[in-house]
């Protein structure tokens, strides 16, 4: 009897441990029981050619739509490889209908291979498809080729040309020792103001320069201006404090901060402390500025390129500490901060003019009176092709950059 | 003590620390500041090395032949002159060409998206309302346009803000002060979800009064 239990036992175990694999079979059998899906007739002509006016990484690969496109392709898969003898990898698609692709992710000077697959996807019930797959012949070799020039930007160049033109003629003229006329900007008025009140008060001047790099033209704006701040605190003899959160930035303030003692004859009150490293990060160089400004109490702020997210928590707390506070920046999203919480505003280009204002030097005043010249030519064409429009005449293309 | 609990209470008490700023500056603020300030600058410093002295230029130019980042090496070195006195004033080369290459660099891409994509937008939409869009869409294409002419105005440097030009100037300021009551309100909703976030994270995960 147990003989026979221990028998029924395991042939149950057998049983059990094979209705897995009748399942999978099953499943297989379902499987290889899909429908089949009728091919189309393959794509024709595929033809690859260089992609113009750009850096050699792209190629425009065009083909004769499928006979089949209307009724059974869904898509089109743009294959390449390296060989013609593959293996293919597919590298993008296209919609049913169209007959171009353009490739952006080849290597310049490399050989490729292409062609083009038209697919009839089919979705099942089952949440799975089937697909029938056509492929067209094989093109190539095709290498992306570089160019030196866009072509499609000789408006940029001719506009640019007229601008550095007018830039170079107004240099000149100020070099010359013409009178050049900047209107006044009030925050840049300011300045003076401001150190001589910390003079006054005998407390610190701060100069806060963003948190941006030497790559970006607005703390390259600032660098410039905090020149003529350090020469009028130099000449004070006014404690200036430059923190910087970018070791470039500091490297290049303390340089135009030594220049500007140098020229004020007032080289050993230089202290290369003065320029000080804080950190890189954004809200840990904002902590420790507002740190060193409740402790400090400077009599007077600037806060001069590029800020972020950390321009209201600074320009509070400079307020907080009763300081004169004037402030520039391009980042437009900041600009409203600033104008709520400091006494003085630069906004956006006026940030750049204020060097030129500032300094009255011919390049600085002459690229400003050239960039001008520049606004109103573009002022001039707003109108010029305003009124062709009206006339029926579509010149707009000159000013196109896409 | 798990570490996750740890690092809970010391994400709190730092949030807290830093917080009690708004009260006044206090010792409590100024560790926290410390702490924050030396950690974020030894997390740089670490950044730097990895990413740029070791990855592109230790990979790039040993491991990959890559010998062009050889410029970018000799630049990094040059800036490093400045720790010797005598010969310090190579420090100011490398300096020369950032600034240089920036200024270049920087120029097509501001007179390209500034200026000529802005006019060429401004007159293209103007034009296409024109062409048969709907009076709304014509009323917001022309504020746009008055928008951009006043405003390039107002940044006319070369003129004093008198009489008409003075006037037309200041619509040009209406406009930009409109706009930046616009962003005003908006950055400020985002930084109280900033602010909500902390107090979410103090009351959820630390005080595990909200569930």
């Amino acid at each position: 009897m147990d003989r026979l239990k221990a028998l029924l036992f395991l042939t149950s175990v057998v049983i059990l441990l094979c209705l897995p694999a009748f399942s999978q079979t099953s499943i297989d059998s379902a499987a290889a029981v899909k429908p089949a899906v009728e091919s189309p007739a393959p794509p024709t002509d595929v033809v690859a050619k260089d992609t113009k006016n750009d850096d050699g990484s792209a190629l425009d690969i065009s083909w004769q739509l499928s006979p089949d496109d209307k009724r059974l392709v869904t898509k089109y898969v743009v294959l390449r490889s390296k060989s013609p003898n593959g293996p293919f990898v597919g590298i993008g698609s296209t919609t049913k209908g169209q007959d171009f692709y353009t490739d952006n992710g080849d290597t310049v000077g490399v050989s490729y291979y292409y062609k083009i697959a038209a697919v009839n996807e089919v979705k099942l019930t089952d949440s799975t498809s089937v697909t029938g797959i056509s492929e067209s012949q094989v093109v190539g070799p095709i290498k992306p080729i570089a160019q030196w020039f866009n072509m499609r930007r000789l408006n940029v160049f001719f506009w640019l040309l007229v601008t550095c033109a007018a830039i170079l003629f107004y240099i000149m003229q100020a070099k010359s020792g013409k009178e050049l006329y900047v209107r006044k900007i009030a925050g840049i008025d300011a300045v003076d103001d401001a150190i001589g009140r910390a003079t006054e008060m005998g407390r610190k001047v701060f100069f806060v320069p963003g948190i941006q790099d030497m790559d970006d033209v607005a703390t390259i704006a600032a660098i410039t201006i905090l020149g003529r701040v350090a020469r009028i605190c130099a000449t004070n003899d006014t404690m200036l404090d430059v923190p910087v959160s970018r070791s470039l930035v500091m490297v290049t303030a303390r340089e135009s901060v030594r220049e500007a003692y140098s020229k004020v004859g007032r080289p050993d009150a230089f202290k290369e402390d003065q320029v000080h490293y804080v950190t890189d990060d954004q809200f840990g160089y904002a902590a420790a500025i507002d740190g060193m400004v409740m402790r400090d109490k400077p009599a007077a702020m600037f806060y001069m390129g590029g800020f972020f997210a950390e321009a209201l928590i600074l320009a509070e707390t400079g307020n907080n500490a009763g300081a004169i506070q004037i402030a520039g920046t391009n980042q437009p999203a900041q600009i409203p901060f600033f104008v709520a919480a400091c006494d003085y505003t630069l906004i956006g280009e006026e940030l750049f003019a204020a060097s030129a204002y500032l300094e009255r030097e011919p390049r600085l005043l002459g690229s400003l009176k050239g960039q001008d010249f520049a606004k109103g030519l573009f002022l001039l064409a707003i109108f010029i092709l305003l009124i062709l429009f009206m006339f029926g005449i579509n010149w707009v293309t000159i000013m196109d950059v896409s | 003590m798990d570490g996750a609990v740890i690092s809970t209470w010391l994400a709190a008490l730092l949030t807290l620390g830093i917080m009690s700023f708004v009260y006044k500056d206090n010792l409590y603020y100024k560790i926290c500041e410390a702490i924050f300030i030396g950690i974020s600058a030894g997390y740089w410093f670490i950044t730097y090395f990895w990413d740029s002295l070791y990855r592109i230029a230790w990979i790039g130019v040993v491991h990959e032949g890559r010998y062009v980042l050889l410029g970018g090496v000799v630049l990094g070195a040059m800036m490093l002159m400045r720790l010797f006195g005598k010969i310090g004033w190579i420090a100011r080369w490398p300096l020369a060409f950032i600034v240089g290459a920036t200024a270049g660099l920087k120029m097509m891409v501001y007179f390209t998206t500034n200026a000529m994509a802005q006019i060429h937008g401004t007159v293209d939409d103007t034009m296409v309302a024109f062409g048969g869009g709907d009076l709304y869409d014509l009323i917001g294409r022309l504020v746009i346009l008055i928008g951009t002419v006043t405003g390039l105005i107002y940044f006319y440097f070369s003129k004093e803000h008198k009489g008409l030009f003075g006037g037309v100037a200041k619509v040009g300021t209406w406009f930009l002060m409109i706009t930046f009551g616009a962003s005003f309100g908006y950055t400020v909703m985002s930084r109280m979800s900033l602010l909500l976030g902390r107090i979410e994270f103090l009351l959820t995960d630390w005080l595990k009064l909200v569930k």
